[in-house]
């Protein structure tokens, strides 16, 4: 299907072709799209396809080569506090001296803001986000003393503390074990419910049509993105995965040395 | 020449009695300002050194420290071309805090725009810059006016020069540094632990670490009096990381790391007062790593001794219940109660020394007797538990078969590892699952995958 | 200036010195280990701190176990607090060294009655009195030249019997493991060599200074050549340039503002950071010279082929050519980039002038015929791959372009009109 030129100004987030490279290398090009509002999204992709690049883009953690990005018609600088993020698991350091309701207290601190201390409702609201991904009896453990599984729905608890309307989390599922998984899915499933968008870095294939409402599908470039009914096929997952597509990233490299 | 003064360089004996009380309590004036001040060092330094350690940036604060030798020669230059005697306190910490903070940038320059890594962009400039500072130092004592004798007690430390208003200013720096502490406790936090979400927020976290990296330039700075450039680095680090294995909290983090900073300070100062040729610095760090090594064994937190106290009783826990299971297992397979000590090393691929020991460990807690013909039996109270644990086992192998598409022949092998995690709450879940209140019988021939 | 024999000597020790100290310095640098040279030239002075105080004299076997048995052991601790402790590698060698470093100079101070040692000489060594402290049979041989250059010797020999085990060990350690190299003996080798080193260069340039020797030629190095062998070569001479240039710069820059001379040490180390900014600036592959070189040069290849692109797209249509200013405008570089990339291609006879306005001759036609060609060619890759809208095809197509080596031509495959209806030129 052919992407239209025109964006709408009510999309969640509207990517307009948006270029990132990695010195110089292109790591995503002239990606174009809006995601639509209200839906679980899964951004499907072999490694190295600029997947958590173009989440990493949109929140304006890596500099855009070129290309704008619209947060409901506004930048986002502006709609910060409609966006939260789940980092990879493996981005921070798990030995820090905090335990798991700290960590979840930090998806309020803008709220908070600067320089004041942490306030009761603020660690209500995080008791309620454990929660929800049913971490309450951890609380109080040190982080380093939680499973893998737990370390990731610590995580999610801290961008539920946000309450924010947009999510995007980076491979959540990554290695976490059944129970986390589930929570993870019942967590989604009630984000979607109540009208928040939700976009997630995904990797495993089997998955997708179970989750996911809608998908896109990238490899340096977006190959298809729509509901997954009509996108997530076979001829889509070859192109999107198949050997072909070394000429391009041959192409980047040459532009790399440019 | 003297690497540095201490206090007490006239004295050569041991303190006597009423020495040590005048030095404890701080009667002596000189004593008084030196202890005070690096008492007040130690506190800011622990509190900054703190988030320095957590934000993973100990090499650079030593490379910042070096980097300041050329800032205090030319500092000392310039005021003399003024017309001063150059020895004024305040010019010469602003020159070395104006280099410290050139050489963080210098490092920061070098690591992005080459190829070259952290620890060798550290390396240069700690060295190339403190190789500068000497040859400064150098040109500055052939200067007319003033003299530069005393500017090397800067690389060493010399306490001994501190008069009453250093120690007020290190005072005062202490002071900013814990409101600073405490007022960005909460945003340091965020930088160091997840400084991406930080960013995400909205967090001005280039100006966080900013303010972060000039705090423990000042505090270097203030430290370069008594302890000396080459050892300030310590006085950040070490209260910091001994703090970490006392505590799991970023706040009792903090004041931990502050008092063990002050206490060395203290001990330090005090020690140096006393001893004969003891010169402060040094003493102090000495103390730092006095300390370290203290709660690097016994901290309760990750400490070395807890660690291999809770690994074995792990260990012990392990062997025992493998031992209940197969005496379990090797009385269900014979249909009776009693068992030779040769079935058990069969079933466990022990040896006869192991089993005969844990054998004995079992009769201590009254789980086995032993029989007078040289074979043992399962008491009442070994029974109980053994079946427990074989249930516990057993639930857990039919879970990982019926949930997770475990071959049968690999599942002995999981539970034996997942089921001494297994808590009381787990089981009781496990049971409603599989709607099993009996044993379950072993779903694998027992002994197979031995 | 004065040049005497001394200062030939001074300059010889010094290079001795700084070429032993580039060996193990340059595999540190490649391993990523810088620090740790640091931190072992720093407990150098517990070692022979702890030497004088056991035998009593300044005896150098005695000095240079005391420090070689010091450095194993602060290579070992900062290890073993690394892993049983989970302290970060950079805390736990700021830890481990600055604690024996306090160390030894509480020793030196309790020291200072019994034993001749000079704490000075720690820190700036003692470069400018090597010529004096000669044996009666040394031939008339500074002892800092044997010490240094047999040290220099070892070294040598050291790199070339483990010459292959050190690129291995460095690169992939699981693989050595595999082949049966011991990583953690080539580790403690590198220690050894590194401690050993730092105490035998540790009485010419002070025990800090070391840290320059061992760490700046090496990164030098690194910042101009992409071969191992290289390297070392590299390294070597640049740490006996640094020398050279250390010295002469002590005796003569500090004269010119009327003063007598300074550290020569010092001079030493400051000399190798110059290097250093030098490699940074102006090295040919990795500098910040070079780097913006590229990228004009690159931006104005661009700038050309789009010139070439726009006239032969004017000629298909058969439209009027263009002037310079009509075809910055059109390409959207700046008019001076544009006169410039002309010029370029005026040179190589690739386009003509007639009045203010280009066309193509014969021979750009032929090199602008390729271009648009690829740029088509991608256009129908992306269209078949990644199907998006008319103009991003073209925007992705125009940067590809300039990027097409013969072998991706051949992959693009043929075709013979593009996604919006194009013609493809021929490929001849």
């Amino acid at each position: 299907m052919k992407i239209e030129a025109g964006h709408s100004p009510t999309s969640p987030v509207s990517i307009h072709d948006l270029t990132v490279a990695y010195h110089r290398k292109p790591v995503l090009w002239d990606v174009d799209l809006d995601i639509p509002e209200g839906k679980l999204i899964a951004i499907v992709g072999p490694n190295g396809a600029g997947k958590s690049t173009l989440i990493k883009a949109v929140m304006d953690l890596v500099p855009k080569a070129s290309g704008k990005v619209m947060i409901y018609g506004k930048s986002f600088k502006k709609q910060r506090k409609l966006v939260a993020y789940v980092p990879q698991r493996e981005s921070v350091d798990w030995d820090f001296p905090i335990d798991a309701l700290g960590v979840v207290v930090m998806g309020r601190y803008n709220k908070i803001g600067w320089c004041k201390s942490v306030r009761k409702r603020d660690t209500q609201a995080a008791m309620e986000a454990l929660d929800r991904v049913g971490m309450t009896d951890y609380a109080h453990r040190q982080i380093s003393q939680l499973s893998g599984g737990q370390q990731q729905r610590v995580f999610l608890a801290r961008a539920l503390a946000q309450d924010s309307t947009i999510y995007f989390m980076d491979e959540p599922f990554a290695s976490v074990d059944a129970a986390t998984e589930k929570a993870i899915v019942k967590v989604l499933r009630d984000l979607r419910s109540s009208g928040k968008t939700v976009v997630v870095v995904h990797h495993d294939l089997q998955t997708v049509r179970e989750y996911f409402d809608h998908v896109i599908l990238l490899n340096m470039r977006v190959v298809a993105h729509g509901p997954v009914d009509e996108v997530f096929t076979d001829a889509n997952l070859k192109k999107t995965y198949g050997g072909r597509l070394t000429l391009l990233s041959e192409a980047a490299d040459r532009l790399a040395r440019h | 020449m003297s690497v540095s003064h201490s206090i007490s360089d006239a004295r050569r004996s041991i303190p006597s009695w009423d020495e040590l009380v005048r030095v404890l309590t701080l009667e002596e004036y000189n004593t008084r300002v030196v202890v005070l001040g690096v008492m007040a060092l130690g506190t800011a330094a622990g509190l900054v050194g703190t988030f320095l350690l957590l934000r993973k940036r100990a090499l650079t604060a030593d490379a910042l420290s070096h980097a300041t030798l050329p800032g205090i020669a030319i500092a000392f230059m310039v005021m003399v071309s003024f017309g001063g005697d150059g020895k004024t306190l305040v010019g010469l910490l602003l020159g070395a805090f104006v280099f410290g903070c050139v050489g963080v940038l210098a490092i920061l320059g070098i690591r992005h725009t080459t190829r070259l890594k952290d620890d060798a962009a550290i390396g240069i400039v700690l060295s190339v810059l403190f190789g500068l500072g000497l040859c400064l130092l150098r040109i500055a004592t052939e200067l007319p006016n003033g003299s530069a004798a005393g500017l090397s007690g800067f690389i060493f430390g010399k306490a001994a020069s501190m008069v009453a208003s250093d120690a007020m200013t290190m005072g005062m720096v202490a002071l900013g540094t814990a409101i600073v502490t405490a007022v960005l406790r909460k945003e340091w936090t965020l930088l160091c632990f997840d400084e991406k979400f930080g960013e995400v927020q909205g967090w001005p976290v280039l100006w966080l670490d900013v303010v972060l990296m000039v705090l423990v330039a000042t505090v270097t700075v203030i430290a370069l009096q008594s302890v000396g450039l080459v050892l300030a680095v310590a006085m950040l680090i070490i209260p910091a990381a001994s703090a970490r294995y006392w505590t799991t909290k970023i706040t009792s983090m903090l004041i931990a790391s502050a008092l063990i900073g002050c206490m060395s300070g203290w001990l330090g100062a005090v020690g140096s007062a006393l001893i004969p040729r003891m010169p402060t610095g040094p003493v102090i760090v000495l103390i730092c790593g006095f300390w370290f090594v203290f709660s690097f064994i016994v901290g309760p937190n990750e400490g070395l001794l807890i660690r291999q106290v809770s690994r074995v009783r792990l260990n012990r826990r392990i062997a025992l219940q493998h031992i209940l299971r197969s005496m379990w297992e090797v009385c269900e397979d014979n249909n009776k109660s009693e068992f030779a000590l040769e079935s058990i090393v069969h079933v466990r691929s022990w040896n006869k020394r192991t089993v005969l020991k844990l054998l004995r460990y079992c009769a201590k807690k009254n789980y086995v007797t032993s029989l007078p013909t040289n074979a043992w039996r399962l008491t009442e109270k070994g029974k109980a538990e053994a079946s427990r644990v074989v249930r516990n086992h057993r639930l857990w192998e039919v879970y990982l078969i019926t949930y997770a598409d475990i071959a049968p022949t690999h599942v002995d092998r999981d539970a034996d590892m997942i089921e001494h995690v297994l808590g009381r709450d787990l089981v009781q879940k496990l049971e409603a699952l599989l709607d099993s209140k009996t044993i379950p019988l072993s779903p694998h021939p027992i002994g197979a995958s031995e | 200036m004065m040049w005497s024999e001394i200062d030939t000597w001074i300059i010889v020790i010094g290079a001795l010195c700084a070429a032993g100290c580039a060996i193990p310095g340059t595999i540190l640098v490649l391993r990523r280990m810088s620090l740790m040279g640091d931190a072992i030239s720093h407990t150098v002075l517990p070692g022979i701190a702890i030497a004088f105080l056991v035998t009593g004299s300044r005896d150098p076997m005695a000095m240079l176990i005391g420090a070689v048995v010091v450095g194993l052991l602060t290579a070992f601790l900062v290890q073993a607090i690394q892993s049983l402790g989970k302290v970060e590698v950079g805390a736990s060698m700021g830890i481990v060294f600055t604690v024996l470093f306090a160390f030894g100079l509480v020793l030196m101070r309790q020291a200072v009655d019994h034993v001749d040692i000079d704490p000075d000489c720690v820190l700036y060594g003692s470069i400018e009195l090597a010529w004096f402290d000669q044996d009666p049979d040394g031939l008339g041989i500074p002892r800092g030249a044997i010490v240094n250059g047999v040290m220099l010797l070892a070294n040598l020999i050291v790199m070339l019997l483990f010459y292959k085990e050190f690129k291995i060990t460095s690169f992939d350690p699981a693989l050595a493991k595999s082949q049966g190299i011991h990583p953690s003996f080539m580790h403690y080798l590198l220690m050894t060599m590194t401690a050993a080193t730092a105490v035998a260069a540790f009485e010419t340039v002070g025990s800090i200074l070391v840290v320059a020797m061992f760490i700046v030629p090496p990164a030098t190095a690194y910042l101009l050549t992409n071969r191992y062998g290289m390297m070392f070569i590299l390294a070597i001479g640049l740490s006996i340039l640094a020398a050279a240039l250390g010295h002469v710069s002590a005796i003569t820059v500090p004269t010119w503002f009327g003063f007598s001379g300074t550290s020569t040490a010092g001079a030493m180390a400051v000399a190798t950071g110059f290097l250093f900014i030098c490699a940074w600036v102006a090295s040919p592959s990795q500098g910040v010279l070079a780097k913006l070189w590229h990228r004009a040069s690159m931006r104005l290849r661009v700038i050309r082929e789009d010139i070439l692109g726009v006239l032969w797209r004017l000629e298909e249509r058969g439209q009027q050519q263009l002037d310079a200013l009509q075809l910055s405008e059109a390409i959207g570089a700046t008019r001076w980039m544009v006169l410039v990339a002309l010029r370029g291609l005026q040179k190589k006879d690739s386009i003509a002038r007639e009045d203010a306005h280009w066309s193509l001759t014969e021979r750009g036609r032929i090199r602008a015929t390729k271009l648009v060609r690829a740029h088509r060619l991608w256009e129908i890759y992306l269209d078949k791959h990644f199907p998006q809208d008319s103009h991003q095809l073209h925007q992705s197509a125009e940067r590809l372009e300039h990027v097409t080596t013969p072998s991706m031509y051949s992959s693009l495959g043929d075709a013979k009109e593009d996604p919006h209806g194009s013609r493809v030129p021929g490929d001849e």
